[in-house]
C-alpha cells in the first residue's frame, strides 16, 4: 500500500478540465452548426481547417516545449481555441486565414506565454484583431445569407475556400454595424439607415456576419447551458450584455439619429459570442465575482464606446484585449473578504 | 456594498458524494472483543501531554486514573479496562509519521472489573465549578476532532459572558456518521449533557445543528428536548465544510468570529455533540472518558458500520472485527476523507480524536494527473473561508511565502474544498500545509537566531562589565597606592 506522505482530501470531484472543454464545444456547436447552414459548404471548409491547424500547431507547440504531448492535445482547449477563432472569420475567407489565425492563436496568443493557463490576452480575441489589421480586405467580406439549397455547389465553395476563387460583388454586402457606420459618415441618419433591417432575423441569426456569431438565440442558449452545468458563472455576461444595454439605451433615448437601439447592439457582431465565451475565458478574466463584475461592465463600455465613436463599425476585439490587459491589476486589488475580517484585511470587532 | 455578491449564511463548499448510506442505518456494534492488550497515548489531545502515576506491574481497575493532566490546557487519560500495566513506553502514534509518543501498554484481565467513583445523586443540581471539575477530570475533550479540554471550554464562563451554547452536530465529513447514530441511540444522554454542559457556563441557551441528510437523528434529539425550551434543534443544509464550527455559527447566528478571537469573545460557545455525551457520562454516571464510536467505512471494508472501541485499541483489530480487504486496501485514513491523515499502517491505537477509520480503495480515492492551473476559479467559489487558492499557491511555487501570506495563507482550515473541486486536481492543500510548515521552521530559526543573538549581546555586556570593573580594581588599587605613597611621602617629611 501507499505510504508516501499524501494530504487530504482524499477524494475529489469528478469534473476535469477536459469534460469543462468538452462542454464549452458542445455548447458552441449549435451556432456553429448553423453558421455552416446559412453559408454553405465554404464555411464547412474553414471551420474544419482552422479546427485541425490549431490543433496541428498546438501538436508542434507541446513538441517543442517537451514532455507529455498526447494528454495535452486531448484537453480540448486547442479545438476550443480553433472553433473560437473560426466562428469569427468570415465565412467566404481564405484557408489561409483560418491557418494564421489559429497559427496566431495558438503560438503568439497561448504558448509564447507558457501554455495552458499562462497567456494574458484571449488567444481567438488576439488572432482576431491581428488578421482585422493585417488582412482587412478578407476579414470584411461579407457574404449574403446561402444555405445550401439555394448558394454555391460544393465545388464552387470548394474554390472559394482553397483556391482564392473571385467572390462576386452579387452575393456580399455589408454587415448592420458596418452599413450603420458608413451611413453615418455620409450623412444619413437612423430611422432610414434600418429600413431594410429585420430585429427578429437578426436574433434568429439570419443576417450577415461572421460565420459563427450571427445567430444570438443560439449563442445565447448555449451560453444558458453552460451556466446551468457550472461551467461559467453570470457575472461577466450579465455585467458585459447590461453596459452595452444601458448605455446604449441611454445614447438612444438622447438621440435616436445617431445612435443605435440596445436591440440592434445586442443582436449584432460578436457581441453575444464574446459575452458568453469569449470574455468568461478562464485564464483572461478575473478571479473574483466583484473583479468579474468590473471586467464585464468595461467590456461592455469600451464595446459601445468603439462601436459608437471608434474608427471600426465592431469593438469587442478590441474591447476585450484591452480589459484582458487589466485583469492582473483587477485581480491585485480586489480579493474577497476572509472569514471573521473587514474587505481591507482587519479583524472584524468582536462582541 | 457589494454584500450582496456573498452568502450572509453559507459561502463557498462543496457536495461531495457522502457515502454515508453504508453505515447510517445500522445499529452501534458494541460487540467488539476486548483486546488483549490497550495502547493508550498520554498526549491524546491539544495541550500538554498527561504525566503517568501508574507503575509497571500495577493491576488497574477500568475507569481507573493512568495519567493527571498537567497544566491549564491538558487531559488526563483513564483505564479503558482492567488489567495490568505492561510498560510505559514510546509506540507509533495515529498520525502520518507513525512517529513514537508515550503510551501506556494495558494487558487486559477481561473482568471489565470497575473503579468505583462516588456517582451523584442530582447531577443536574451541581454547583457549575463541580460540573467543570467532573468534566475536566473524566477527561473529556472535544470529540469532533479539535480534542481541545472540554472544561476549559466550559470555564471560559469566568472571562465571558456566553449567551450561546452551540451544538455543532453538522458531520459534513463523507463517510462518517458517528455522530449521527450516536443521536439516534443516545439522544436523551446527549440532551442530559448539553443541559449540564448549560449549566456548567451559566449560559441561557443552546442551539443544536444538525445536516438536513440526517433526518432521524433529528427527530430523535428533537423529541429528547422537546422538554427544555432553552434548547433548540436546528436543520443546516448539508453541505461541506457545514461542520467548520465558525461557518456553523455563521449559519445559525448569522455573526463572524473575529479573524484574531474565539467564538466566546460573541459570546458563544460551539462543542461537539459526541462530547456532550461524553458530559453526560462524565457527570451523571461517573464515567470517563474511555471509549467512543468510531465510523469503520471505505470501499476496502467488507462490513462498514459503527462500532463502540476502547480507547487503545488497535485499529487493525477494529479492521479485522469490520473485515478489511487487504488486497482492495489503497488507503488508510483517521478521520474523514476531506480532513483525514493518512496512516502508514494500521498498528496504531484508536484515540479520542479517531471519528472514523477509512480502508479506502483505489475506486474511493481516484486521482487523475495533474495538469496546469486554468485559473477557472472552482477553488475562489469553493472557499468557505474567501481566500484565492489559486493565487495562494502560485505563490509558494515561486516560494514567495510572504506573499502567501498576505493574501491570507494563515486564515486557510485546510478543509480540501479547493483541492475537491480543482479540475486539474492541483494537490492546494498540500501547498498550503507546506507553506505552514515551511513558515513555522522558519519562525523557529528566526527565534534561535535572536536567542542566539541575544546571548552574545549579553556575553559582550558581561565581558564589557568585567573589564569595566576589572579597570575600576586597578584604578582604585592605584589610587590607593598613590594615596598610601603620597601618606608615606608625607609622614617622611614629617619625620624629617
Amino acid at each position: 500500500m501507499n505510504i508516501k506522505p499524501i494530504s487530504s482530501p482524499h477524494v475529489s470531484s469528478s469534473r476535469r478540465v477536459n469534460d469543462i472543454m468538452y462542454k464549452v464545444i458542445l455548447a458552441l456547436l449549435p451556432a456553429v452548426g448553423f453558421g455552416i447552414i446559412l453559408f454553405g459548404w465554404s464555411a464547412f471548409f474553414l471551420t474544419f481547417v482552422t479546427v485541425l491547424s490549431a490543433l496541428f500547431f498546438e501538436a508542434i507547440c507541446l513538441k517543442l516545449k517537451g514532455g507529455a504531448v498526447e494528454s495535452y492535445l486531448r484537453d480540448g482547449s486547442a479545438i476550443v481555441t480553433g472553433l473560437l477563432v473560426a466562428m469569427t472569420l468570415p465565412p467566404y475567407a481564405p484557408w489561409w486565414i483560418g491557418v494564421v489565425g489559429s497559427g496566431l492563436a495558438i503560438i503568439l496568443g497561448k504558448h509564447v506565454y507558457g501554455g495552458l493557463g499562462q497567456n494574458l490576452f484571449n488567444p481567438a480575441m488576439l488572432a482576431r484583431v491581428a488578421l482585422l489589421i493585417s488582412f482587412p480586405i478578407e476579414m470584411t467580406t461579407w457574404v449574403n445569407v446561402s444555405p445550401f439549397f439555394t448558394g454555391l455547389d460544393i465545388l464552387e465553395s470548394f474554390k472559394i475556400t482553397f483556391s482564392g476563387a473571385e467572390i462576386s460583388d452579387a452575393i456580399t454586402g455589408a454587415t448592420t454595424l458596418g452599413f450603420v457606420k458608413t451611413g453615418f459618415s455620409q450623412a444619413q441618419l437612423l430611422p432610414d439607415l434600418l429600413n431594410d433591417y429585420s430585429g427578429f432575423l437578426a436574433f434568429i441569426g439570419w443576417e450577415r456576419g461572421s460565420l459563427g456569431e450571427t445567430s444570438t438565440l443560439l449563442i445565447l442558449l448555449g451560453g444558458i447551458w453552460l451556466m446551468r452545468q457550472g461551467i461559467i458563472q453570470w457575472f461577466i455576461p450579465v455585467s458585459l450584455l447590461a453596459s452595452v444595454t444601458f448605455l446604449s439605451t441611454l445614447f438612444n433615448l438622447i438621440d435616436s439619429t445617431h445612435y443605435l437601439s440596445a436591440w440592434v447592439h445586442l443582436n449584432s457582431g460578436a457581441l453575444m459570442l464574446v459575452a458568453f465565451f469569449i470574455a468568461t475565458d478562464y485564464v483572461t478574466s478575473p478571479n473574483t465575482p466583484l473583479g468579474q463584475l468590473i471586467f464585464g461592465t468595461g467590456c461592455g463600455v469600451l464595446i459601445f464606446v468603439i462601436r459608437s465613436w471608434g474608427g471600426y463599425p465592431e469593438g469587442t476585439g478590441f474591447a476585450v484585449l484591452l480589459m484582458n490587459s487589466v485583469t492582473p491589476l483587477i485581480d491585485h486589488y480586489i480579493r474577497p473578504r476572509i472569514y471573521g475580517r473587514t474587505r481591507d484585511g482587519k479583524p472584524i470587532e468582536g462582541g | 456594498m457589494f454584500e450582496f455578491l456573498e452568502n450572509p449564511k453559507f459561502r463557498g463548499g462543496i457536495h461531495a458524494e457522502e457515502h454515508k448510506a453504508e453505515t447510517c442505518d445500522k445499529p452501534i456494534a458494541t460487540n467488539l472483543p476486548l483486546p488483549k492488550k490497550l495502547y493508550i497515548p498520554v498526549q491524546q489531545h491539544v495541550g500538554k501531554p498527561a504525566e503517568p502515576i501508574v507503575k509497571v506491574g500495577e493491576h488497574v481497575l477500568k475507569g481507573q486514573l493512568l495519567a493527571y493532566s498537567q497544566g491549564t490546557i491538558s487531559a488526563p487519560v483513564h483505564a479503558p479496562s482492567s488489567g495490568v500495566i505492561l510498560d510505559v513506553q514510546d509506540f507509533p502514534a495515529p498520525h502520518p509519521s507513525a512517529l513514537p509518543i508515550r503510551t501506556i501498554v494495558i494487558e487486559t484481565d477481561g473482568e471489565e472489573k470497575w473503579f468505583k467513583y462516588a456517582i451523584p445523586e442530582k447531577p443536574f443540581e451541581l454547583e457549575p465549578e463541580e460540573i467543570c471539575l467532573r468534566v475536566g477530570g473524566a477527561g473529556v475533550v472535544g470529540l469532533g476532532g479539535a480534542v481541545f479540554p472540554s472544561a476549559v471550554k466550559l470555564n471560559l464562563r469566568r472571562k465571558n459572558q456566553i449567551h450561546t451554547l452551540l451544538i455543532n452536530a453538522g458531520e459534513c465529513e463523507p463517510y462518517l456518521t458517528c455522530d449521527d447514530l450516536l443521536m439516534q441511540e443516545r439522544a436523551v444522554e446527549i440532551v442530559s449533557g448539553i443541559r449540564l454542559m448549560l449549566r456548567g457556563m451559566n449560559a441561557p441557551k443552546a442551539i443544536v445543528g444538525i445536516e438536513d441528510n440526517k433526518p432521524n437523528a433529528f427527530k430523535a434529539i428533537q423529541a429528547a428536548s422537546a422538554e427544555f425550551e432553552q434548547i433548540s434543534v436546528v436543520q443546516v443544509p448539508t453541505r461541506y465544510p457545514m461542520g467548520w464550527d465558525r461557518q456553523m455559527l455563521r449559519y445559525l447566528t448569522g455573526n463572524e468570529i473575529p479573524a484574531d478571537g474565539r467564538a466566546t469573545d460573541i459570546g458563544v460557545v460551539i462543542h461537539n455533540v459526541a462530547t456532550a455525551y461524553a458530559v453526560y457520562q462524565a457527570v451523571c454516571l461517573s464515567k470517563p472518558l474511555i471509549s467512543r464510536v468510531v465510523t469503520v467505512s471505505g470501499g476496502a471494508v467488507s462490513k462498514p458500520q459503527n462500532v463502540e472501541v476502547p480507547i487503545g485499541t488497535l485499529m487493525s483489530e477494529v479492521l479485522a472485527f469490520c473485515g478489511v480487504e487487504n488486497e482492495k486496501l489503497a488507503r488508510l485514513i483517521m478521520g474523514g476523507p476531506m480532513m483525514g491523515e493518512v496512516l502508514p499502517h494500521a498498528d496504531v491505537p484508536v484515540v479520542k480524536a479517531s471519528s472514523g477509520i477509512l480502508a479506502l480503495s483505489h475506486e474511493d480515492i481516484f486521482e487523475p494527473e495533474v495538469k496546469p492551473c486554468i485559473r477557472c476559479s472552482s477553488c475562489v467559489t469553493a472557499c468557505p473561508v474567501g481566500l484565492l487558492p489559486l493565487e495562494m499557491a502560485s505563490r509558494i511555487k515561486a516560494n514567495k511565502l510572504d506573499a502567501a501570506v498576505d493574501l491570507g495563507l494563515k486564515d486557510c482550515i485546510s478543509c480540501g474544498s479547493c483541492s475537491y473541486v480543482c479540475p486539474s486536481n492541483i494537490p492546494l492543500v498540500h501547498y498550503f500545509k507546506f507553506a505552514s510548515g515551511e513558515l513555522f521552521s522558519r519562525q523557529q530559526r528566526e527565534h534561535k537566531g535572536e536567542q542566539t543573538k541575544r546571548l552574545a549581546e549579553e556575553r559582550t555586556k558581561r565581558m564589557e562589565r568585567i573589564k569595566a570593573e576589572a579597570e575600576e580594581d586597578a584604578r582604585r588599587v592605584m589610587e590607593a597606592r598613590a594615596a598610601r605613597q603620597a601618606a608615606e611621602a608625607k609622614a617622611q617629611e614629617e619625620n624629617a
